[in-house]
């Protein structure tokens, strides 16, 4: 039979040659996984560095309650992200970890509110797909409000009590900060800022997408396929920001 | 201006309870996490690591699977998106040896 002619079974089509989709998803879809599986290996370099480093320091031995700053050993988190906006109006001294809690939660409602955005669009719905959307934006603003109030907390500093042993220095920069090495400080200011720049990125391309539905674009492409990409895009951010919890503020 | 030719669809309740449900299982396993944070002494650093890092990855795969609907996929999607991941796995070896030894070097 090798000089017949290619006997193509109709009925089980090849997937890989040509004419179908082999992944059930469209190119834009695959493609998007794609570029996020290269950001995926981009955030895990960065977080296994800090892993990295993390374990090339010293770990603070000792009771807990006596901890204080020092550059000879890497700070516990919970001492070191503590404040809460107006928590010294109210006569609190210490909130450990309250703050990034309530950061990630407002991370994982706007994921939720994605999806219902998502949602909404396969359903033809466009009041759906803007108002969730719009809701998307709105967590997105906030959690990146939220990020700028720590961020200028951490390189302020604390109180003048909280000095580093033996040099005084308050508040962080690159070179050196009053929390613990100079390499917490810096690695802080790259991984939560690299997040937090996706963060900002989503949030255009969220606002991108929100216009197009609201004036009709995408009503009239027919599919709300876009909306599914972003979603893909937000829920990227949200995941990497898990890890970044776990690693920066639990472990 | 809303275009009378298209027809909206019924909200697809199955879905957005599976949503809601996984938003539980989400803030669950973060107040499990904040628990833990400050009931396990820091003593049990090992331990420590080891839970969250479990609990992480249980987030994750929620994440993955059910908000950015990867669980639905195709097999050859799912896997090509998955399998890479095992490069970080071995990188995460390698540096965490490195880094302790370098800190046999320094201590």
């Amino acid at each position: 039979m090798a000089d017949s002619a290619v006997l193509v079974d109709e009925g089980k089509k090849n997937l890989w040659g040509g004419g179908v989709s082999p992944f059930k998803a469209s190119y834009g879809k695959v493609m998007m996984w794609f570029f996020l599986l290269s950001d995926a290996f981009t955030f895990s370099a960065l977080l296994i560095t800090y892993g990295m480093i993390r374990f090339t320091h010293p770990s603070y031995e000792g009771a807990v309650a006596d901890f204080k700053f020092s550059p000879e050993y890497w700070p516990i988190p919970e001492k070191v992200f503590e404040a809460f906006p107006g928590m010294h109006a109210l006569g609190i001294e210490s909130a450990p970890l309250v703050f990034v809690g309530l950061m990630t939660f407002i991370l994982i409602a706007s994921s939720v509110t994605m999806v219902l955005a998502v949602e909404a669009g396969e359903r033809m719905d466009k009041k759906g797909v803007e108002k969730w959307m719009l809701w998307t934006i709105v967590g997105g603003l906030t959690f990146l409000g939220c990020q700028a109030w720590e961020w200028t907390h951490f390189i302020i500093g604390s109180d003048d009590s909280m000095n580093a042993i033996g040099n005084i220095v308050t508040g962080a920069g690159l070179s050196s900060n009053q929390y613990g090495p100079p390499n917490f400080a810096a690695l802080f200011f790259f991984i939560t800022g690299f997040h937090g720049f996706h963060v900002l990125s989503g949030v255009f391309i969220n606002f991108v997408i929100f216009y197009q539905a609201t004036v009709g674009i995408l009503e009239r492409r027919g599919h709300y396929e876009m909306v599914e990409k972003v979603g893909l895009y937000w829920h990227f951010v949200d995941l990497v920001w898990v890890f970044v919890f776990t690693f920066f503020y639990l472990v | 201006m809303d275009n009378p030719q298209v027809e909206v669809q019924p909200l697809n309740r199955d879905k957005v309870r599976n949503f809601i449900k996984v938003m539980i299982y989400l803030a669950i396993i973060t107040a499990l996490e904040f628990l833990i944070a400050f009931t396990v002494p820091h003593d049990y650093k090992w331990l420590r690591i080891v839970v969250f890092v479990v609990m992480t990855i249980v987030k994750a795969y929620y994440i993955v699977a059910e908000f950015m609907h990867l669980g639905h996929e195709k097999k050859s999607l799912k896997m090509s998106i998955v399998l890479p991941m095992l490069f970080v796995v071995f990188l995460v070896f390698i540096l965490i040896f490195q880094g302790s030894a370098i800190y046999n070097v320094l201590y």
